[in-house]
């Protein structure tokens, strides 16, 4: 399936490479630098391309291009899934997934992609069982390890792989037994000129922080569970008694993970939470344009909007910006992106935050024909938008009473303004 | 790698252990000296009892083949400890970490040992051991592919296994050995289906991908019979979701006409495939979603396919390469099944922040999505995206323009006209696809057209960009019998500019003028014979060679002639239509989510996807010996289904392995299986009465056949009567309008238009209000009968305020608030007669009215239809009630003839329903106007939970509660219509809540701030009952009567 892997950074340098059949040359990876030309842009670079003796599908996280090397046919999804769980797993191992990170702890890295994949199919992909066969690095292990001349590799034998819950590692023990939830939802919208909802929709997930001894059997009932139009599970969930009684149970992982995502049907009309005034107008032939923002809170819940920031996209023509914000302040990119960032913080109803201003356009240009469009990121702590609510946690298996606590945010997800 | 001959070298010293061994090799030596004492290490390590420095050794073996590395000195001692000892190490993990090392070692020499291990490895008692020998598998394979009958011996055993660890693995390996055997499925499908849920992932994409085609072979085509499941009144039976599949698409017709077969009644083991594979479409990696979207794709009766639209619209949020994939597919299958995905139409919208290739490929989801009803919707999405700075995404978008016009008849004349005004854009790449799109669309059907070519010839004066001159200049020259008047004069005109053309414009001057020649002699000889006059002295030798060819072409000269007398026919030969489809139409005989789908075109090893057989072949071959699956009792069954997953699977009895294995986890099988056993059985048996249920309905159903394939008939008879009388309606009007003379600039159009709008009968005006610049705005679209009236001058009103919109953006001041909310309609104020030509309506805008949030915002909308400006229009001294306060709107200084604007102000109506009095001024004249505001108006939406909700409704009771029963009709049946219509009646915000019957809305009056909380309990049988709390009476009891009409409406 998967035969080789090239991981590429910006500036276009081969920094890593992998085989696990045999060795595939660096200068396939040609091809996949010619369709990067070809698309200027990172993000357009097509994820499949197709070369006399190989295919390449390839992901861009994180700064870093994943280019895999196939030979025959496989569903293209299976290898994209794979291979940002691979970027997952060096976030997860190394805090981030950089190349700086991946250099430093290159042994490792090999070890993990080793185990993740044989003969190009995957092994093992679950962290509770890369965390038993690979340490992850420490300060003071790395320490012990140079002075000793021990790897990472781990001395116990990995049982996880055996099990049948093979993403709970066995034996674990903590002194404080805690599970903590985070309810998080993202609202994506599109609002169009004139104020009204495009589309709107509640995109949510719940992740986990479970610190629990033993094997714990939990299960977690919702006071609406109805509102959850399409979810999808982490695959400790027993769907079964999802279906039957709408109730999560399952046997958690050790550590993080994400228990469930779901989308709260459109059908429900989401309450957006801001509105935006905007005048952005470029005159024709005057080298000037004007623009004007104001950001309200719409719906009264009793609750501050926080953490508001607005980003445009200026035309290409936009030479620079001279801006008064009433509150937090801005940038502006004038040379390569034309970003505009306005970093607001919260609302007080009482005064408005608001941007004004002048544009200045590269003159003799024709005017830009289309208003940007204006992406807005909010925060409302201790909300759920969708009204969402965990009714009770309890857990089963083992007899010690853990802490518990669930927290609510709602953020902006994909929130575009057209102006 | 070399390993074979360091293999020998070292056998030939094996002699002495220890440093003149390694003297021996040069290639390692000199570098990788650190290397040996490593190696040194290693088979030290390897050669000690402790199962963890054994396991470390290997470990670190694999490490340094897979750096590619050469540890090839180490390859006897791996091979004598792996073959002879750790195979038959009492630790399972060991012995497995043993065989994956032996299987990486890719040297020929080894392939018996290999073989040996494998098929010992096989019949392993772990199945931890189990699954590393079916990985090894292909690995052996590839090594050398004479063993394949061997291996598939070794395949057909693991296949056998009941254990989930293996199920993955060995479909895999029987993938890449061996995927025509599709005998030796059989046995074992019904296991696959029912461990499916438990397998990971990457196993299930596998397995699932391969039941697909294995599935395509041994059962008969669901849809054989569709167009019954199709019209089939009863089809509740098959869950809600089939309600998304309408419209009958050209199959059913073809099944229709199909002699009646026998009836078809799903095999149960195809239904068992479809109803274990769809919990999958909850699975959080994507490649399992798609995995189950495209076996349901591909094996589901049509009525049930919609379930897994929802999952994939799902996919569209993760990472961008997921969606890229993703929308590829739902490309495909939008053509199919369009109706899957019409009620996620706006799923697929697009941000000006998604990558190019993402917004090309939700435009052909868009596009294909598109039909009569959501057409106006979707154009005028589109709309938005031609003003993209995005160029090659606009381009796409004409295109998809261009494509919904030749599908949707109904929209081709709104389509055209909105292209024929891209032609002014300024972006040559916009100009440019415009005309090609126009050139195609006009090819279609150039007699109705007349007009447009007419305009594209005034265009010629203005437009630059070459590429589209050179359109036109076809267009005309292919058309001239349609312009007969203008076609010369524009010769006329270009052969004035001949000299300063662009070749490809001259080149087509040069074809004009030979087509008018040939047409229309009388007037256009001289223009002809000077025009290839100065073609023939032209610079280019293209230009010139083409004037000399065409000259004698079309002029009889003395010698040819046998040409020339054909020359009407070489130049004005019918040219067919080009034809305007989608990439993606039968791109679906590749298996999708493949490899080979995405490229279109075969991928090396893609597994053909058969064709359903004619005949089902003998089911029997899939019954088990053992009874466990058909007669089990349900007990046992529970254990097959429900062990993988709580337990430690049933392979690992070995004396070895209970050390291994966790004493907790046994006892939490132990405490699990019995609070798990009563559920598990009643699920079962549950599962099987459905499969009973499903059976006979599904033959009860085909009893019905013969009644309902009458009723179809019927139905295309009637559709295809509807068919023709609308085409007829549509040549009517078009035909119509060619009437009316186009000599006229924009500005007579205009007034064309607001002529129209005069005559538009009041009524109309309660529709919503189209104000917004509308390139291609549909908004204004009636059904069929209304919109024969006059559909191009409705086209020509968009086209005019577009004019308006993409040049005079400066002019809108405030425009967030200058357009009402959709669905809220506008009422008049004053009509055209009374205001002696001044026309002033009015709309609820629903926004919080800036600088008083007491104010209820009223846009007022103004437009002038007489023949001199109105200046000075203002609000005069209102004579208003107690307490109600006006916030008047700037004066507007003066608006032109013809020329509409709109204005906001503000209104506090002191929580009442009397209606605001005042004066409205001109200069000259003095109307007195009234607004009176319907209740719902009086309040604005609060956000608040279901407990908040019901805790304030506690405390809003007895004389604060009105109630009121009712009967919803069947229309309003549906979450959405209710939802939509108690909000465009009130101004209410929606609580969540979760009950699916019962719909609360919560607002605050707008002076006051009293809360108004709104609750509507629906029945089933269409009773509902409907409850008011507020602490203003009067409103909650008009908020009840009001309500109640929308809803019984």
């Amino acid at each position: 399936m998967i035969h080789s892997l090239f991981l590429i950074n910006c500036s276009g340098d081969i920094f890593l490479e992998k085989h696990w059949k045999s060795v595939v040359s660096q200068s396939v990876c040609d091809y996949f630098f010619e369709a990067q030309e070809k698309a200027a842009d990172v993000e357009n670079v097509p994820p499949v391309i197709s070369t006399p003796h190989h295919y390449l599908i390839s992901i861009y996280r994180d700064k870093l291009f994943f280019v895999s090397v196939i030979q025959t046919e496989v569903p293209p999804l299976f290898v994209i899934e794979f291979l940002h769980r691979v970027a997952d797993t060096f976030q997860d191992y190394f805090g981030e997934c950089s190349e700086a990170a991946i250099k430093d702890n290159v042994v490792i890295v090999y070890e993990l992609l080793e185990e993740m994949l044989d003969n190009g199919f995957p092994l093992a992909t679950e962290s509770n069982i890369l965390k038993e066969l690979i340490k992850p690095p420490t300060i003071l292990r790395s320490v012990v390890n140079s002075i000793t001349g021990s790897s990472n590799v781990g001395d116990t034998l990995p049982t996880g792989q055996l099990s049948n819950i093979p993403w709970r590692r066995a034996g674990v023990k903590y002194t404080n037994n805690e599970a903590y939830f985070d309810v998080v939802e993202e609202i994506d919208a599109i609002i169009d000129k004139s104020g009204s909802t495009v589309f709107a929709e509640i995109q949510g997930v719940i992740d986990a922080c479970i610190k629990l001894s033993g094997m714990p059997d939990l299960s977690l009932s919702f006071m609406n569970p109805r509102l959850l139009d399409d979810v999808s599970f982490h695959p400790c969930i027993r769907f079964k008694r999802w279906e039957s009684e709408r109730v999560l149970s399952f046997i958690p992982p050790d550590g993080n993970f994400r228990l469930i995502s779901y989308r709260v049907s459109s059908q429900n009309l989401v309450a957006i939470p801001v509105y935006v005034k905007h005048c952005i107008s470029f005159k024709e032939n005057s080298a000037c344009g004007r623009f004007d923002i104001t950001i309200g809170p719409k719906q009264n819940m009793g609750k501050t909007i926080e953490g508001i920031t607005v980003t445009v996209h200026m035309p290409k023509v936009v030479l620079n910006m001279n801006l008064t914000p009433t509150q937090g302040s801005y940038t502006f990119d004038p040379v390569t992106k034309k970003v505009l960032t306005w970093d607001v913080g919260k609302i007080t109803p009482q005064k408005l935050p608001s941007l004004k201003g002048l544009v200045n356009l590269q003159s003799g240009a024709p005017k830009p024909e289309e208003n940007p469009s204006l992406n807005i990121q909010f925060k409302i702590q201790q909300l759920a938008i969708s009204g969402l609510k965990v009714n009770r946690l309890d857990m089963y298996g083992e007899k010690y009473k853990p802490f518990k606590g669930v927290k609510y945010v709602t953020k902006a997800g994909k929130f575009q303004v057209r102006t | 790698m070399s390993a074979a001959p360091a293999y020998s070298e070292d056998k030939g010293g094996a002699g002495g252990p220890g440093e003149p061994e390694y003297g021996h090799d040069p290639a390692s030596g000199g570098i990788f000296s650190s290397d040996y004492k490593r190696h040194d290490d290693l088979k030290e390590m390897l050669d000690t009892n402790k199962d963890s420095l054994k396991l470390e050794a290997m470990k670190r073996i694999v490490a340094m083949i897979a750096r590619g590395k050469n540890a090839s000195d180490l390859f006897p001692a791996v091979v004598k400890n792996v073959a002879c000892k750790n195979i038959e190490d009492p630790n399972q993990l060991i012995r497995a970490s043993a065989l994956r090392v032996l299987s990486s070692i890719r040297v020929p020499i080894i392939v018996p040992i290999m073989m040996l291990a494998i098929k010992e490895a096989a019949s392993d008692m772990s199945p931890y051991v189990r699954k590393t020998a079916a990985h090894a598998i292909p690995k052996l394979y590839s090594l050398d592919s004479d063993q394949k009958d061997q291996l598939i011996e070794v395949i057909e055993k693991l296949l056998a296994d009941k254990t989930t660890l293996v199920a993955g693995s060995v479909v895999m390996a029987f993938e890449e050995v061996c995927p025509e055997r599709i005998d030796l499925i059989h046995k074992n499908y019904r296991k696959l289906c029912n461990l499916l849920i438990d397998v990971e992932e990457w196993g299930q994409v596998v397995i699932i991908s391969m039941l697909t085609r294995y599935a395509r072979t041994q059962f008969l085509s669901p849809n054989q019979n569709e167009s019954l499941l199709e019209e089939n009144p009863e089809k509740a039976f098959y869950g809600s979701e089939e309600d998304e599949v309408k419209g009958p698409g050209p199959e059913e017709a073809a099944a229709t006409a199909l002699p009646a077969r026998k009836p078809y009644v799903m095999d149960p083991d195809h239904r068992l495939l479809l109803r274990n594979t769809k919990p999958l479409l909850q699975s959080r990696s994507a490649a399992v979603v798609m995995a189950v979207a495209q076996l349901y794709f591909h094996l589901a009766p049509k009525a049930e396919v919609g379930v897994i639209a929802k999952a994939l619209v799902r996919l569209l949020r993760s990472h961008s390469e997921v969606q890229y994939v993703v929308l590829q597919n739902v490309a495909t299958m939008s053509i199919k099944r369009r109706g899957m995905f019409e009620p996620y139409l706006k799923s697929f919208y697009i941000r000006s922040t998604d990558p190019t290739q993402i917004k090309i490929l939700k435009l052909e989801v868009l596009t294909n999505l598109a039909n009569e009803t959501n057409i106006p919707t979707v154009l005028r999405e589109f709309q938005t995206y031609i003003r993209s700075m995005d160029k090659d995404f606009v381009a796409a978008t004409i295109q998809a323009i261009g494509r919904c016009a030749t599908n949707i008849g109904r929209v081709r004349d709104t389509c055209l006209n909105g292209l024929v005004q891209l032609l002014s854009n300024r972006d040559e790449l916009v100009v440019a696809e415009s005309v090609v799109v126009i050139k195609k669309l006009l090819q279609m059907q150039p007699a109705q057209h007349g007009e447009i070519i007419k305009h594209l010839a005034k265009l010629t004066d203005n437009i630059q960009v070459p590429m589209a001159r050179a359109s036109i200049l076809w267009l005309i020259g292919e058309y001239c019998e349609h312009v007969p008047r203008i076609a010369p004069d524009v010769l006329r005109k270009m052969a004035k500019s001949f000299t300063a053309e662009e070749d490809i414009v001259k080149l087509q001057v040069i074809n004009l003028a030979a087509k008018l020649y040939l047409t229309n002699s009388k007037q256009t000889k001289l223009l002809t014979q000077y025009v290839l006059s100065l073609a023939k002295y032209d610079q280019n030798y293209d230009i010139r060679d083409r004037a000399r060819f065409t000259r004698q072409l079309i002029v009889p000269s003395e010698q040819g002639g046998a040409l020339s007398r054909h020359a009407k026919k070489l130049f004005l030969a019918p040219k067919p239509a080009p034809v305007l489809e989608s990439s993606f139409k039968d791109r679906d005989h590749f298996q999708l989510g493949s490899l080979s789908h995405l490229l279109n075109a075969k991928a090396t090893g893609y597994q053909e996807l058969p064709d359903w057989p004619e005949e089902a072949p003998d089911p029997s071959v899939r019954n088990v010996e053992v009874p466990e699956w058909t007669k089990c009792s349900n007990r046992e069954k529970r254990k097959e289904k429900e062990k993988p997953f709580y337990s430690d699977s049933e392979g690992e009895s070995g004396p070895t392995e209970s050390a291994d294995s966790n004493p907790e986890s046994d006892s939490e099988s132990d405490s699990k299986s019995s609070s798990e056993s009563s559920s598990g059985d009643s699920s079962s048996e549950s599962d099987d009465e459905d499969e009973e249920k499903g059976r006979s309905s599904e033959s009860e159903q085909s009893e019905e056949e013969g009644k309902r394939k009458k009723m179809k008939k019927r139905k295309t008879v009637a559709e295809g009567h509807r068919e023709g009388s609308s085409s007829d309606e549509g040549s009517d009007s078009s035909s119509s309008s060619s009437e009316s003379e186009v000599t006229s600039e924009s500005e007579e159009e205009q007034v064309e238009s607001t002529s129209w709008r005069r005559k538009t009968p009041p009524s109309s005006k309660s529709a919503p209000a189209a104000k917004e610049i509308s390139l291609l705005d549909l908004e204004d679209f009636t059904p069929p009968s209304v919109q024969a009236v006059s559909p191009p001058t409705i086209v020509s009103t968009s086209l005019a305020t577009d004019l308006e919109g993409l040049t005079l953006t400066d002019s809108s001041l405030v425009p967030s608030l200058l357009s009402p909310v959709p669905g809220v309609g506008r009422q008049e104020l004053l009509h055209r007669v009374a205001g002696e030509g001044l026309a002033v309506e009015y709309a609820f805008s629903r926004q919080p009215f800036p600088g008083d949030p007491h104010m209820v915002s009223v846009h007022i909308h103004f437009s002038n239809s007489s023949e001199n400006p109105i200046k000075g229009l203002r609000v005069g001294t209102p004579k208003l009630p107690a307490g109600i306060s006006i916030q008047e709107f700037p004066e507007i200084e003066s608006l032109a003839p013809g020329e509409s604007t709109t204005a906001v102000m503000g209104i506090n109506f002191c929580d009442s329903t009397q209606a605001a009095n005042f004066q409205l001024c001109t200069q000259t004249r003095q109307f007195y106007v009234c607004i009176q505001p319907p209740v719902g108006e009086l309040m604005a939406p609060v956000f608040m939970s279901e407990n908040e909700f019901k805790k304030e409704q506690g405390k809003l009771t007895g004389m604060n509660e009105i109630t009121e029963k009712l009967t919803l009709p069947d229309t309003c049946r549906n979450d959405h219509i209710v939802v939509q219509k108690v909000t465009t009646t009130a101004n209410l915000g929606r609580v969540p809540c979760g009950t699916s019957d019962e719909y609360r809305f919560a607002g605050r009056t707008l002076t006051s701030g009293s809360l108004v909380l709104l609750t509507l309990d629906a029945r089933p049988a269409g009773a509902a009952q409907l409850t008011v709390n507020s602490e203003k009476m009067v409103i909650g009891t008009m908020l009840v009567k009001d309500v109640v009409q929308a809803l019984t409406q």
